[in-house]
């Protein structure tokens, strides 16, 4: 194998194990924390695919902001005594057969893709020559901008609606 | 040069260990991170899609995703927040009120 596959090898094994691990452990802050783990190693698969501007959101958003709050509801809600008591539902063997099902479907639908679409004109040089913000700052400001808009209307909305549900007494 | 299916073939299997987690554990907090999983292993295969076609609009995807998964978050946790003060559990098979 070359050195990416390697490097790719390394990633695809750490990405499954800490995946396992999300959903496995007893106690949410280990999840949590080995969450935070997994998106670090997604922010580097982004640098590996020459995303480098998601690579800092990625990081900047989901590790900075999304999992402090996670953490946030763990410490404000008092858990001690669900943490003895066992974490899967009753029907946790089902959830394991729809899963692997689910899995093999996927992994079989794969070996059939075959990608003939015509390629853009972000080949890896133009994007360098711009830059990768540039590059996206151009597309998501013109060709995308109406999408740009409803997401600023649905951040104003999560924000209001987060103050209004975790409110105490609405007058 | 990795081959694209083996990003696919990655965001396939993280995607299935989300749809175990979010079927099988009863923290209503596990329940949203396995989501959260999920919503991530989407955006990997559309980033490998993205560079492996030379096109932008599967990162400008990726941006609107994360963007609805930061809302998401929020108003999930709220909800929860909300539920757990008037009834003190964040279990999801005793969380039946409208059972019948």
């Amino acid at each position: 194998m070359s050195t990416p596959q390697l490097f790719f090898a390394y990633f695809a094994v750490m990405m499954t194990g800490l995946s396992l691990m999300v959903v496995t452990r007893k106690n949410p802050v280990h999840s949590v924390l080995y969450m935070l783990i997994l998106f670090a190693h997604i922010a580097a698969l982004y640098l590996f695919l020459n995303a480098e501007f998601l690579a800092a959101i990625q990081i900047i958003i989901y590790a900075g902001a999304i999992l402090v709050l996670f953490l946030f509801v763990i410490m404000m809600l008092n858990l001690r005594k669900e943490e003895t008591e066992k974490r899967f539902q009753k029907q946790w063997p089902l959830g394991i057969g729809i899963g692997v099902v689910l899995a093999v479907f996927l992994i079989m639908i794969v070996g059939k893709i075959a990608v003939i679409a015509p390629l853009g004109p972000y080949s890896i040089d133009a994007v360098r020559s711009d830059g990768h913000i540039m590059t996206v700052g151009k597309v998501l400001y013109s060709e995308f901008l109406l999408p740009f808009e409803i997401a600023s209307l649905i951040l104003l909305v999560a924000v209001v609606g987060a103050v209004v549900l975790a409110k105490r007494k609405i007058e | 040069m990795v081959p694209l299916s083996w990003y696919i073939l990655l965001s396939a299997v993280m995607f299935s260990i989300g749809v175990f987690g979010f079927l099988s554990r009863r923290n209503l907090i596990l329940i949203f991170l396995s989501l959260e999983l999920m919503l991530n292993s989407v955006n990997i295969s559309l980033v490998a899609f993205s560079h492996y076609l030379q096109s932008m609009r599967g990162q400008i995807l990726v941006f609107f995703i994360i963007t609805v998964a930061a809302a998401e978050a929020a108003i999930g946790l709220a909800i929860l927040i909300a539920f757990y003060r008037n009834n003190p559990t964040i279990k999801v098979d005793e969380i039946n009120l409208m059972k019948g």
